[in-house]
């Protein structure tokens, strides 16, 4: 009996249209649980370093959590993991929606694909029963409408789906796979075009059985009451109408200006009325108390829904207001385009124009107002007309495509990758490791835990201290309470605070819950009432994660052994990339991140990093640090190819 | 003798629905055997109806099992889009699988998580978090008591 998993992964090959149930071995569970850690396991043992990321052998893993479709609320995170055409290297990618949970009803805790169909298909999965159907029909279909397509089709408004938009089919590298509210971001849309697979449709109504369901249950509803009610938790930008946050501090246009002081009362006015206007709902995704969704209808758009920044990046890079970004959000939802890249290649594009690097050559026909501009370079990104073709692949490979002192341009990709716009004065210790360092891709999906920013007295943050249950010890309630300069962090906290951010991350990512109630959410603060059942800090933490697996799954698992399973993950992700060719060279925060630097400090922080961790000089992991986890195996693989000395 | 009682209900607002199907969840949690066993929405007597695309969400209670089809003939119009007749239908029936168990196709139907009641009420207003399903007094009617008298003698005897 397996608990809170199935116990079988569904493996299709679309080049020679099979379809295969395989059972998993229990071992690898408890060894790195499921999500991103079995899928990163799958990655090492089957795709070898030379395999292309647009070759057949590459492999599209869709994952679920090992906690998703239990009672444990919010845990319902869908895992993309495959090889990116951008950087390279693993894609991270995940998200919300409905898509996993339903996966393991119909049986399969992850779903393997492999091959490359001849032409487009869609598998429908309905429990044991898995077919592969032809979808040249839905070519060129939104990703939404897709979604709504198939489900008429298969006469079934309970299937799930996930699908890409044109710009997947395309092989646009910024493209999403999108499920519901969900959206899988930082490019595997374009893996899944590649394989002309244009969805999965998937229903199941099998049963998850719980190790010890009556006390799992009685916390799983306790947990549902007190993240309801906590407003610290979820995406507060689905209720504040406050962002002065992003509009103040987040650089606009090709992540290049700075506008403080650009957010007042009348523009939160005018953002509220136009939000309100065009609100429908909140919604949900799967058994989860908070509403992070918002869902819009814009006049002569399908109605679309965003959660957290999403909402900015486009008027943000744009130099307009929330409008243009609901407006274009409708266009580019459907078309599957991520949110966070596409504007920066857009505003990137826009900028080499007005620098005369782009010409009317290039852009014949370019209109001349912003909004015009958008749609314009939308259209041919997505359809990889012309110029867009070369946009396609990132302001990274664009700008070296382009040439003509366009590299310049390109400031703010780290690993290949675009990163959020974000430009500083004094360099922060921690966000310097995590910017480099991680391989999650993305700030976002690396920070959360340790607050961003110190508090002003000693009395506020000793308040805070004594409600955050969520620290892991006390060491890190020291480097808070002694902190008052948001640059001055000792190397030694630095490497730990980085550590531990991340280390929930790849919690998450394994077992399934949100960032937005877990790895993401500490960061801003604990709340008061440490002797409620979630303390101080987000919902989910290192103290209380351990017991909610032992309970789903009924493996005994300590804090220790919990820590020790990311820490495996994360090694096991570094491994595959570093095979891959990633360096310490890679690991470069954008250069303009923060104004001032100091190249002798940062490469001596990271030196300090590299040996916290375990890892040598070019940031690869020891052998003492691979077979201490149990990953010799990864080390032996190094000796043999050079990368580590025998 | 006669007595007020007072009926509760559970009610829907599906204007307050976010679609999150944690009533799907814990329904068919709670009514496991043994209880909260097993995870599985489609032994679930809730079901919520979503059409994301017309920002339609309705949790539907299961109700009895009708045994032949029924005759409906009815086409549903919200915002526009048609709705067959047993798009937001509550009967378990020959032609449909829902409210169904999925592997004995024994028919579901929703007992207000029967008696007595867990304490906060049917799982899946409990499980609710924006008020879409609440359970309160509906009516009331006049009841003949006559069980308890006798639930009385039992306990003399």
């Amino acid at each position: 009996m397996r608990y809170a998993e199935t116990g079988y992964n569904l493996e299709i090959d679309l080049s020679k249209g099979s379809v295969e149930k395989v059972e998993t071995d229990p071992k690898l569970t408890e060894l790195h649980l499921g999500g991103q850690g079995t899928a990163a396991k799958i990655l090492w043992d089957r795709v070898p370093p030379e395999v292309e990321p647009f070759s057949p052998d590459n492999l599209l893993i869709f994952s679920s959590g090992l906690l998703d479709a239990t009672p444990i609320p919010g845990a319902n995170r869908t895992i993309v993991s495959t090889f990116s055409p951008q950087t390279n290297l693993q894609i991270h990618s995940v998200m919300g929606g409905f898509f996993a949970p339903e996966m393991k009803y119909a049986g399969y805790d992850k779903i393997v694909i492999r091959g490359k169909a001849p032409d487009l298909v869609y598998i429908w999965i309905n429990n044991d029963k898995v077919e592969i159907r032809e979808a040249t029909h839905l070519r060129g279909k939104g990703s939404h409408e897709t979604a709504e397509l198939i489900q008429q089709e298969l006469k079934q408004d309970k299937a799930q789906v996930a699908a890409i938009g044109p710009a997947g089919e395309n092989r646009v590298y910024v493209a999403t796979i999108d499920s519901s509210c969900g959206c899988a971001s930082r490019g595997p849309g374009s893996i899944m075009g590649d394989k002309r697979l244009k969805a999965i449709a998937v229903y199941g109504t099998k049963d998850i059985y719980i190790a010890r369901p009556a006390e799992l249950f009685e916390i799983s509803l306790r947990l549902r009451k007190e993240i309801s009610e906590n407003p610290n938790l979820g995406d507060w930008m689905a209720y504040d109408e406050n962002d002065a946050f992003h509009h103040d501090n987040f650089a606009w246009g090709n992540a290049r200006v700075r506008r403080k002081g650009y957010w007042n009362k009348e523009i939160q006015e005018r953002f509220t009325k136009i939000k309100y206007e065009h609100l429908d709902r909140q919604r949900s995704c799967y058994n989860c108390p908070k509403t992070c969704h918002n869902v819009i209808s814009y006049p002569g758009r399908r109605r679309f829904s965003y959660k957290c920044y999403a909402k900015d990046t486009y008027h943000m890079a744009a130099f307009q207001e929330l409008d243009f970004s609901y407006d274009i959000l409708g266009v580019t939802q459907e078309y599957g385009l991520d949110s966070y890249s596409t504007p920066q290649v857009i505003a990137f594009a826009i900028e080499l124009y007005e620098a005369g690097i782009l010409t009317d050559q290039d852009m014949p026909g370019f209109p001349s107002d912003v909004r015009g501009r958008f749609l314009y370079l939308i259209e041919k990104i997505v359809h990889r007309e012309g110029i867009g073709d070369i946009l396609a692949n990132g302001v990274y490979w664009a700008a070296r495509q382009i040439g003509k002192g366009a590299e310049k341009y390109d400031h703010n990709t780290t690993k290949k990758l675009e990163q959020l716009p974000i430009k500083l004065g004094k360099l922060n210790p921690p966000y310097f490791l995590m910017i480099a360092t991680s391989e999650k891709m993305a700030i976002t999906q690396t920070e959360g835990s340790f607050p961003q920013d110190p508090l002003p007295t000693r009395e506020e943050r000793e308040k805070f201290v004594r409600d955050w249950v969520a620290a892991p010890n006390d060491k890190f309630k020291q480097y808070f309470l002694e902190w008052e300069k948001r640059e001055v962090v000792s190397n030694e906290a630095a490497c730990a605070i980085s550590d531990w951010n991340e280390t929930m991350h790849y919690i998450d990512d394994s077992v399934g819950l949100c960032g937005f109630l877990s790895s993401f959410r500490g960061q801003f603060g604990g709340r008061p009432g440490a002797d409620s059942l979630l303390g101080g800090g987000p919902a989910y933490h290192i103290h209380n994660i351990p017991h909610l697996i032992s309970l789903a799954t009924g493996m005994e698992l300590d804090e220790a052994g919990l820590w020790e399973i990311a820490r495996r993950n994360r090694n096991l992700v570094r491994a595959v990339n570093i095979r891959r060719g990633m360096r310490r060279k890679d690991e470069v925060p954008p250069a303009d991140h923060w104004a001032v630097r100091d190249h002798e400090f940062e490469q001596k922080l990271l030196d300090d990093y590299y040996k916290f961790k375990g890892w040598n000089n070019d940031g690869i992991p020891t052998r003492e640090t691979l077979d201490k986890l149990g990953l010799s195996y990864v080390s032996d693989d190094f000796e043999r190819r050079g990368i580590l000395p025998t | 003798m006669k007595k007020i009682k007072t009926i509760k209900t559970i009610k829907i607002n599906p204007d307050k629905c976010t679609g999150c199907r944690a009533c799907e969840m814990a329904c068919s949690a709670f009514h496991a055997q043994p209880k909260y066993n097993i995870v599985n929405p489609a032994r679930s007597r809730i079901r919520v109806f979503r059409d994301e695309g017309n920002d339609i969400y309705v949790p539907i209670l299961a109700g009895e099992y009708t045994e032949t089809e029924c005759n409906a003939r009815y086409r549903m119009i919200i915002n526009g889009k048609e709705y067959g007749e047993c798009s937001f239908c509550r009967s378990s029936c020959p032609s449909r699988d829902l409210f169904k168990e999925p592997d004995s196709g024994v028919a579901l139907k929703c007992d207000a998580c029967g008696e007595p009641m867990p304490e906060g009420g049917p799982m899946c207003v409990q499980w609710c978090a924006t008020e879409a399903l609440t359970y309160g007094p509906e009516r009331t009617e006049e009841v003949e008591v006559v069980e308890e008298e006798e639930e009385e003698e039992v306990e003399e005897l």
